[in-house]
């Protein structure tokens, strides 16, 4: 690489220790080379600058070695290599830089590819990335059980495999299962193989067990150089099925992002001209994509969000020290419904400490009770609980009416309707039982934690806990402390959490606090324009660019319009002039007509039903007015959450969209997206990040 | 239980190579030593199902770290075998792992047991020796012992004092015959089938594979070992060279019942005979296997002519020539030791006695001529140990090698 390229000063370099040792069979001497950075297995070994070249080194030293039989890349325990130094590509400035980061590691990989003799990765551990990519370039590859994560994350973080991956592997492969590892995975949530998955795709020609990898790998490879072992794979279909395999990808990926990926779109057309194209062309069509997407804004945002994901998500900003939080040592849940329970199950499996729940009467707590041990039953059956873990968990879920029951219990959540004064008569009775110190918190989604406390004997023990629908799946928790709260208490929330493994935000107590106020203040844009009489399927669509998850209506159809009216009526009372509560809407429920949107293909049609009890205006906005009022509304919205302190900074808001909401990493959750449209200067006259976090300039 | 004794087969037998002490296995924990041995021994003998192994028995001398735990359970789990197999941990100093096979024997002969793994493991890097004694005061102060007792080479010392013939030119002599016997038993590939390759790695150097031992030193000569140091005593004749040095490595073997082992059409490659262990003045520990190996040998209603092969464990070369003196033996009998044996090999303490075992096997399988051997060791604070084996493949005293 040229002296032009910018070093990340704080590269952790990963070493590429040269060793001979003499191969079973007197097969003749092995040269291995194992990735290792000095470090334990906190700290995965990665490839920036200092590494490539420790890399070229090494290799040139083998090349240059007469006598040897074959040369063997490993790792050190548990990492093979987790691919490319990531702080590293984010510091590039400009796009000759990029261009020369892809082909300098094209460049150093190939001089593994090039060694005259056999060459083998030995895939003891996790493989990302350039990681994989590297072992794509021996004749030979052995995995272990234990390799912990096989995958070709990049599409999901922005950019592509172009350290040779989306050359070499569907050639390897095929396209088929190429596009399933570098595509449709990293947009399924960053989805990881198992080492026998991998195995199974033919990305590793031999599976060994754990205890003996190395040395079985070692017996492999000299049977290879003395030719007594074959190695077959299955010839590779460059014509009809690779051409088909791209087809179907691009279906699926429209289906799932309506083009709003667009490193998944970009990865499927190099494959699709990798098909006949020389490996070295191939490299450059990964040198020019590579450089274009990392001098776009749409990858910084993905670094952006990664980084919040990874670290920030660690370590909550605003949390008080851990040292304040006390033990929970049993857990009581109020409500035995759908909600309630899923909380208590998550307590069982987490924590690990008894769980009680209660509700009305004995029928209803029965009722909880059955589905919870359903829902245990059904993970030991799926292997997602060992025996052990599920016998605890029964023994430590138990029902009871009786308030007697919670008190000595630590941590207390209610899970009822939302109504303030059904919240405040449990949360007075339960002080009756409970210690001084318990714990009461709240899953409203949009009632004032303050409010809810101000009656008790002990208001700084309440504080919001609020998870999203499905508990179980989503990651975010929103940690709402109201006006008396004390720190102990917000201490041993996150603490609890941390042992539910939820990313935790810390917010103010505000109405609906901060993922659904936001997702509140876009879906009304969405219904106001369709009570003005805008098409259904125009409004529905007018925000395909976000790709999120899910459009509008699927998502109202999925959530239930009750609880989605209600919580817009709250926010329609408690801000009428910004929130939206649909008339049409509160017709609909009132009507319990279902369902309200029906999708013909890919385009919503509101049902005969529907259409029955729905007024119109006759204004019919556009697309894209009502696009360019959801992006106005929603920086209002965030600007305004960031003037009342409701987040202390605007990464948590954006935390919790990618966690709460699952919008991707290519919006760098929100607010890069807005500062990247220029939305945030239109309306607010700033942007929300300075130029460069989340963005190339 | 059954009410009359079972014969014992040794089914296999396999070792790691040795390594010098903390040296090719310095960053290679006992306890995944121990995990290779047996992973290897079952890899080797598939018709053995692992749920037919009653019990695992393995030995260390420092019971502390990784190899502490209780290893036999220990190695079990993390060797993969079933959960129903239980283990346990054995200690005899040096003898451990041939104490681990007169045990784990004795259950198969009453019945107790059908199958059994012996193991033994001493990692004397990682633990070097003596590292967590702490010998009762009264050992001392009241002359229980002669301070002499605790410290090996000065048990050696005291040995040559006793038998002032055997001098420090016939030590030299007996270990580089047997740097020179090791030798040619590896060219003759005759050590290498029953090794357990080991993939090392230190952080500094990265991943590399054992396949061969690391202390031999082929090509050693009288001459060359005349000038080295007596470290034990000023003007003394114990040196580095004619006693084994300080090891890491880890040996196993798969024990059952004969009738077992032929329901299962296992390999037999050793027939226990018989077995003792005896005491002697612990400042002469070394003269052990004498006694040991006359009980043994009274157990077994045979005598030392019967024994086609002597496997004796170099701990010192005075101690095995005290012993051949005892037998009226020569020193370069090839009977004795004939594939090489500690002193070149190594003594990773408690490993060593299924070594001998592992050689014994190989000599029997070439010999079919011959029908009995011998494995004996000398053992800390004055003790022997002898096994008396019968060579499964014996076809008559005039059969010839194949």
């Amino acid at each position: 690489m040229t002296e032009t390229a910018t070093k990340a000063p704080s590269e952790l370099v990963t070493n590429s220790l040269v060793r001979y040792t003499e191969l079973p069979f007197d097969a003749g001497l092995a040269a291995v080379i194992t990735l290792d950075n000095g470090r334990d297995h906190t700290k995965p070994t990665t490839l920036g600058q200092g590494g490539l070249e420790a890399l070229a080194q090494a290799l040139d030293e083998v090349a240059a070695k007469p006598g040897v039989a074959a040369t063997i890349v490993t790792g050190k325990p548990y990492f093979f290599l987790v691919g490319a130094d990531l702080k590293n590509i984010g510091m590039v400035r400009d796009k000759a830089m990029a261009h020369e980061i892809a082909s300098y590691g094209h460049e150093v990989f190939s001089k593994l590819a090039d060694l005259r003799m056999p060459t083998f990765a030995a895939i003891n551990g996790a493989a990302m990335g350039g990681g994989l990519e590297l072992a794509l370039y021996a004749d030979y590859r052995s995995i272990s059980t234990a390799a912990a994560a096989i995958a070709l994350p990049e599409v999901f973080l922005g950019i592509i495999p172009g350290w040779g991956g989306t050359y070499l592997l569907p050639h390897l492969i095929g396209a088929p299962n190429a596009i399933k590892v570098i595509v449709d995975n990293p947009l399924s949530n960053n989805k990881m193989l198992k080492p026998q998955e991998a195995f199974d795709l033919g990305i590793a020609d031999v599976i060994y067990p754990a205890p003996d990898f190395l040395e079985k790998t070692f017996v492999w490879a000299a049977k290879i150089v003395l030719g007594q072992t074959k190695v077959e794979r299955k010839p590779v279909d460059t014509g009809a099925q690779w051409a088909d395999a791209v087809a179907d990808a691009r279906k699926r990926v429209a289906a799932r992002v309506r083009g709003a990926a667009r490193s998944a779109y970009v990865a499927i057309d190099l494959i699709e001209g990798n098909a006949k194209r020389t490996r070295a062309e191939g490299f450059a069509a990964e040198d020019d994509a590579l450089a274009d997407l990392v001098m776009s804004d749409y990858f910084r945002a993905g670094l952006y969000s990664f980084d919040l994901v990874q670290r920030r998500a660690k370590k909550p900003a605003g949390a008080p020290d851990t040292s304040l939080a006390r033990p929970v040592t049993k857990v009581g849940v109020i409500g035995a419904g759908l909600m309630a329970s899923q909380l208590a199950l998550l307590f069982l499996r987490r924590l690990e400490v008894p769980v009680v729940i209660t509700d009305i009467d004995q029928a209803r707590i029965d009722k909880g009770l059955a589905y919870i041990r359903g829902e245990l039953a059904k993970a030991l059956e799926r292997g997602r609980m060992s025996q052990t873990a599920h016998d605890r968990a029964l023994q430590n879920i138990s029902g009871s009416l009786d308030y007697q029951a919670f008190k000595d219990a630590d941590f207390i959540i209610e899970a009822v309707f939302e109504e303030l004064s059904l919240k405040i008569e449990i949360f007075k009775k339960l002080e009756g039982y409970i210690s001084d110190t318990a714990v009461l918190a709240t899953n409203t989604s949009s009632l004032s934690v303050t409010k809810m406390a101000a009656p008790l004997t002990h208001p700084e023990r309440v504080l919001g806990f609020h998870f999203f629908n499905p508990v179980a799946v989503m990651p975010l928790l929103e940690i709402a402390k109201g006006e008396l709260t004390d720190d102990a208490t917000v201490a041993t929330a996150f603490e609890v959490a941390k042992k539910l493994k939820k990313t935790s935000i810390l917010v103010k107590d505000a109405p609906a606090f901060v993922v659904n106020r936001l997702l509140m203040r876009f879906m009304g844009e969405i219904f106001r324009a369709v009570d003005e009489g805008a098409d259904v399927d125009v409004a529905d669509r007018s925000v395909d660019d976000f790709g999120l998850p899910m459009r509008v209506f699927q998502l109202l159809e999925l959530v239930g319009p009750g609880v989605g009216y209600h919580v817009s009526k709250t926010m329609q009372d408690a801000f009428p002039d910004r929130f939206y509560a649909s008339a049409n809407m509160k017709a609909l429920i009132d009507a319990s007509v279902s369902p309200i949107t029906v999708y013909e293909g890919d385009k919503a049609v509101l049902t005969p039903a529907a259409l029955a009890v729905m007024k119109f205006g006759d204004k019919k906005p556009t697309g894209e007015e009502i696009r360019a009022r959801v992006l106005a509304a929603l920086a209002d919205e965030t600007n305004r959450m960031l003037e009342e302190g409701v987040v202390s900074e605007v990464q948590d808001i954006d935390l919790g969209m990618i966690t709460g909401a699952g919008w991707p990493f290519w919006l760098g959750g929100l607010s890069p997206y807005l500062d990247r449209e220029g939305v945030s200067e239109k309306v607010n006259g700033k942007r929300f990040l300075p130029k460069g976090v989340a963005s190339v300039t | 239980m059954g009410k009359e004794v079972r014969n014992v087969v040794l089914v296999d037998a396999v070792r790691t190579p040795f390594g010098k002490a903390g040296s090719m296995y310095s960053e290679t924990r006992a306890d995944d030593l121990l995990v290779r041995v047996v992973r290897e021994l079952l890899e080797r003998n598939p018709k053995l199902p692992p749920s037919r192994i009653d019990d695992i028995a393995i030995a260390a001398t420092t019971q502390t770290g990784d190899q502490g735990m209780t290893l036999g359970r220990t190695i079990g789990i993390l060797a993969g075998l079933p959960h129903s197999v239980p283990g346990y941990a054995i200690d005899r100093m040096c003898a451990g792992a041939m104490t681990a096979v007169t045990t784990t024997a004795s259950g198969i002969a009453v019945g107790a047991y059908d199958v059994a793994i012996a193991a033994g493991v001493e990692h004397m890097g990682r633990h070097p020796m003596g590292e967590t004694f702490d010998p009762n005061p009264r050992f001392l102060a009241e002359k229980i012992v002669n301070p002499d007792a605790l410290v090996m080479g000065q048990t050696a010392e005291n040995l040559h004092d006793r038998f002032p013939h055997i001098t420090k030119e016939r030590a030299d002599a007996y270990a580089a015959a047997s740097q020179d016997k090791t030798a040619k038993a590896y060219a003759n590939g005759r050590i290498q089938p029953d090794l357990v390759p080991v993939a090392v790695r230190t952080a500094a150097e990265g991943v590399a594979l054992a396949t061969a031992d690391e202390p031999p030193r082929p090509g050693t000569t009288v001459e060359g070992l005349a000038g080295l140091r007596t470290p034990f005593r000023s003007h003394g004749r114990v040196t580095a060279g004619n006693a084994a040095g300080l090891n890491d490595g880890a040996t196993g073997a798969i024990l059952a019942a004969e009738e077992i082992a032929d329901e299962l059409g296992l390999n037999k490659k050793l027939r226990l005979v018989s077995f003792a262990f005896a005491g002697v003045e612990p400042e002469i520990m070394g003269y052990g296997p004498v006694p040991s190996t006359e009980k043994a040998l009274a157990k077994a209603g045979l005598s030392i002519e019967d024994m086609g092969y002597i496997e004796i464990n170099e701990a010192f070369a005075v101690q095995v020539l005290s012993f051949l003196d005892y037998y009226k033996i020569d020193d370069d009998d090839p009977r004795v030791n004939p594939m090489g044996g500690a002193i070149a090999v190594g003594h990773p303490l408690a490993s060593s006695g299924i070594r001998l075992m592992q050689y014994l096997a190989r000599e029997f399988a070439d010999a079919p001529n011959v029908r009995y051997g011998l494995t004996t060791m000398c053992i800390g604070l004055g003790m022997g140990g002898s096994v008396i084996w019968e060579n499964p493949n014996y076809q008559g005293a005039q059969s010839k090698a194949a």
